[in-house]
């Protein structure tokens, strides 16, 4: 029980941490902060409700005023902002990302990741980002996909390199990948 | 690690965090419930007369936490403005600043402490119904400690990588503080467990 409150403990920080890293531009002015990397790690690594449980932790932080997110931002605010249903979302998208790790029976951890971090990290996300841009800003969800469009290859590249991340440490530090040790595939 | 609340005492930082957040809830609803031009352009001015009350310094610290709406607003003006309904953006800019301004505000006038008291009365009742709440009071403090120290480590893994390459430092860098995290949450969790287990 220790390990899995310092584990979810940990993930909530790792996600605070990548925050800091400076958001890379993408080749046509779109930038990429590194935060939903550490959301899809989380998943990926943890499985579904350790990975729950470490973005819930996070945002809860969030709310009580701690300027956790990218750009030092933080508080009541932010859940009131039209990016709001793309915070609220992390926690459905690290859900489905652990969901598909654990139950796709993809033996290969860095592919069942990186596909799982498609599903949750970027499809679920942008279902409930969307919804809630289009929401705020009154618009159709059609209007609020072109408005979100820009930043899909760069969660996409997030998601391959949460494949890449996962199967090394799959590689290097097995034990650490709790949903593979239970059938005992690497 | 500091909290977004703000430094300058006001007589709102006095008032039951409670009751700030139920206003707060209330205010919000009414925002997108009512909708008059009027009374949107009315609750902005009212939200700025509240920043204003405690002084210069309060103002700015706030209008600088509201500038995560710019780009929205500026996004709907225009876009409005180009598809010939320009009320209809003042509209939904006005209340997409008041919405985030006034949630702001209750952040800047309440402590860490008064929101966790807030928080531990609203987990009493799902603690009854079995979810483990009091491993919060456990989590949070970690998350608190664990996010400077991991902070600090991916500065020395920086550091390291510039040492030794001229090229930028990337993602390669997050593996080995993800590694470093893995290491450093089974050291606690034992260390946790040594003396006793959570709170």
């Amino acid at each position: 029980m220790e390990r899995n409150l310092a584990h979810v403990a940990m993930f909530a920080a790792l996600i605070a941490a990548l925050g800091l890293v400076p958001a890379i531009t993408l080749g046509f002015g779109v930038p990429i902060s590194a935060q939903t990397l550490g959301v899809m790690l989380a998943g990926a690594v943890l499985g579904w409700k350790r990975g729950v449980a470490a973005c819930l932790l996070f945002i809860l932080l969030v709310a009580l005023g701690l300027p956790l997110l990218a750009g030092g931002r933080g508080g009541l605010g932010v859940f009131m902002a039209p990016t709001t249903g793309f915070l609220l979302g992390w926690i459905p998208a690290a859900a489905v990302t652990g969901l598909f790790v654990e139950k796709s029976g993809i033996r290969h951890a860095g592919l069942a990741a990186g596909l799982g971090a498609v599903l949750g990290g970027v499809l679920v996300l942008y279902v409930f980002g969307i919804a809630g841009m289009a929401i705020a800003l009154k618009k159709s969800l059609a209007e609020a996909t072109l408005l979100s469009a820009a930043f899909i290859p760069g969660d996409l590249l997030k998601a391959v390199v949460t494949g890449l991340l996962v199967q090394v440490l799959a590689q290097v530090r097995p034990q650490s990948i709790a949903w593979q040790r239970r059938d005992g595939a690497s | 690690m500091i909290s977004l609340s703000s430094p300058i005492r006001t007589r709102a930082h006095r008032w039951p965090a409670g009751a700030k957040l139920a206003a707060l809830c209330l205010a919000s609803t009414a925002l997108f419930a009512v909708d008059a031009l009027w009374f949107q352009l009315a609750a902005l001015g009212l939200a700025l007369a509240l920043y204003a009350l405690p002084g210069l310094v309060f103002l700015r610290s706030g209008l600088g936490a509201l500038r995560i709406v710019l780009p929205f607003v500026g996004l709907v003006l225009v876009w409005h403005a180009l598809s010939g309904s320009p009320a209809e953006g003042v509209f939904l800019a006005l209340r997409m600043a008041t919405a985030v301004a006034l949630a702001n505000l209750v952040t800047m006038t309440t402590s860490l402490e008064d929101l966790t008291d807030v928080l531990r009365a609203l987990g009493r009742p799902l603690q009854r119904l079995g979810l483990p709440m009091h491993l919060l009071e456990t989590a949070i403090p970690l998350v608190i400690r664990f996010t400077p120290v991991l902070i600090q480590k991916a500065g020395a893994l920086v550091e390291a990588w510039r040492a030794r390459s001229a090229r930028r430092p990337g993602p390669q860098l997050v593996l080995p503080l993800a590694l470093l995290a893995l290491d450093d949450a089974d050291h606690v969790a034992e260390a946790l467990r040594a003396r006793g287990g959570p709170l």
